[in-house]
């Protein structure tokens, strides 16, 4: 029986398939094990899209009718203990502008076994602490400039360090990896950075001064709040701010489960697949957060354009738009003047090849019925009509 | 920092990317009746296929794992921009 359900492979679903095999008892003869699948082929060939379909324009209606109803009747900010996180539609255009500065970033971060169980709520805590981002200004109570020499003094907070767990000379540290030309010296309960060179001034100490407020001492840049919460049986720790690419090399980190909202992060780290997957969940969650039920082929037809150029681009003028090859399409969609010039500037052809452009020099549009054309071969001239 | 052990395509959103052969390649554009211009892309410097040492003009195979069909295969050309 496998081997006439394998034969099967390249003409039904993989899903459909495993059904299959479950479902047929094991008594069954060949030739009606074989009748099974001719008939489940033939419903499954009726079942398929026609070309020529407008599947964009139904995707577009599908999406588009619970997506006015979302504008009207639901709350756009959940908050997930103390934790914002953009929902409803606002997410929705979020997600298909294909914005890289998310409202909320986001991650959830998985955990290895040891750590995932909670047992150990030390271990969590520590953990956490090296997720969470602590600058220079979160461990220090005064920034003050001596006038006479320019130098910067940083009174650091003793007991906040202790907390968090870094010595005065790991301050020193990450100041003098990411700020050149200084010199830091240690004094007490204090730092002082000096300038090297001779021309100093004040206005120059001044921006150092705001510059180093924000210098990364701990943890990783981006990630403003952690969250340690339990989720069927294992603890995910759930970050305000967004770094993936960090967050993966971090040796506690379940790496392989581990995601963020921003799906530009996402197409960087893991590709434009594992991006597109990402628009489709992110998607998802809204429309299920809502309590709404969209069809997942249409969200995966959306996703599906977003990424066909091999980055992700948003259904936008700038995106997907820009990449039509009809000057009128384009023009229909927005900012109209500006490509007929370009266009008139350097002579590009339309070929009418689509539907915007076909609508408007009224002629029928290559779709559904308006597909097939004729061809007509002309009869060949024989020589003598030459 | 360590230096990463990290595999990009064993992460649960990465599906299955493989190379195919030329002959393999032939066949599929005969079957669509398509140039490899004209599938969609894959940049060559994709975190995905690094690994893959593939050249600008081959057809990437991607198995993804789909809600409706269960398992759904997805070709990409490799593309220089």
């Amino acid at each position: 029986m496998a081997d006439i359900i394998s034969e099967y492979e390249d003409k039904l679903p993989a899903k459909m398939l495993d059904e299959f095999k479950e479902n047929i008892p094991k008594g069954a003869s060949d030739t009606k094990v074989r009748k099974i699948l001719e008939a489940a082929y033939g419903e499954y060939k009726n079942a398929r899209v026609c070309p020529g379909e407008a599947v964009g324009l139904i995707a577009a209606e599908s999406i588009g009718e619970p997506g006015t109803q979302m504008t009207l009747n639901t709350f756009h900010f959940a908050g997930v203990a103390e934790m914002n996180v953009t929902l409803g539609l606002p997410r929705i255009i979020e997600i298909l502008d294909g914005r890289k500065e998310l409202e909320n970033p986001m991650m959830e971060i998985y955990l290895k076994k040891p750590y995932a169980s909670g047992k150990r709520i030390e271990d969590l805590r520590h953990l956490a602490l090296q997720i969470k981002e602590t600058k220079l200004n979160d461990i220090s109570t005064e920034f003050s400039i001596n006038i006479a020499d320019f130098t910067i003094e940083v009174k650091l907070d003793k007991e906040r360090m202790k907390e968090i767990g870094v010595t005065t000379g790991k301050v020193m540290d990450a100041i003098s990896k990411q700020l050149k030309g200084y010199n830091i010296k240690d004094d007490k309960d204090s730092i002082i950075l000096k300038a090297r060179s001779k021309e100093d001034s004040f206005n120059e100490a001044y921006k150092t001064k705001e510059k180093i407020k924000g210098i990364t001492i701990k943890g990783i840049k981006g990630i403003l709040q952690v969250l340690p919460v339990k989720r069927e049986e294992e603890f995910v720790i759930i970050t305000a701010g967004s770094n993936l690419a960090d967050v993966l090399q971090l040796e506690e980190v379940d790496a392989y489960r581990t995601t963020t909202n921003n799906i530009f992060e996402i197409e960087q780290v893991l590709g434009i697949e594992a991006a597109r997957q990402a628009i489709i969940n992110e998607i998802f969650k809204v429309i299920e957060s809502q309590g709404l039920n969209v069809d997942a082929r249409h969200i995966m037809l959306v996703a599906d354009t977003m990424c066909v150029s091999g980055t992700v681009k948003g259904i936008t003028r700038y995106g997907v738009v820009s990449e039509k090859s009809s000057v009128l399409a384009r023009a229909s969609f927005e900012t109209p003047i500006k490509h007929i010039i370009n266009a008139a500037l350097i002579g590009e052809v339309d070929n009418l090849n689509s539907v915007v452009e076909n609508v408007m020099v009224n002629q029928p549009i290559p779709i559904g019925t308006g597909l097939p054309s004729l061809s007509v071969k002309p009869p060949q001239k024989t020589p003598k009509e030459k | 920092m360590k230096k990463p052990k990290f595999k990009v395509d064993k992460h649960i959103l990465t599906p299955k990317h493989s190379k195919l052969g030329e002959r393999e390649k032939a066949q599929l554009l005969e079957k669509y009746h398509v140039t490899s211009k004209e599938l969609p892309k894959i940049l060559k410097a994709d975190s995905a296929i690094k690994e893959l040492d593939a050249k600008t003009g081959d057809v990437i195979k991607i198995v993804r794992k789909s809600p409706t069909a269960g398992e759904s295969v997805f070709y990409r050309a490799v593309s220089d921009v």
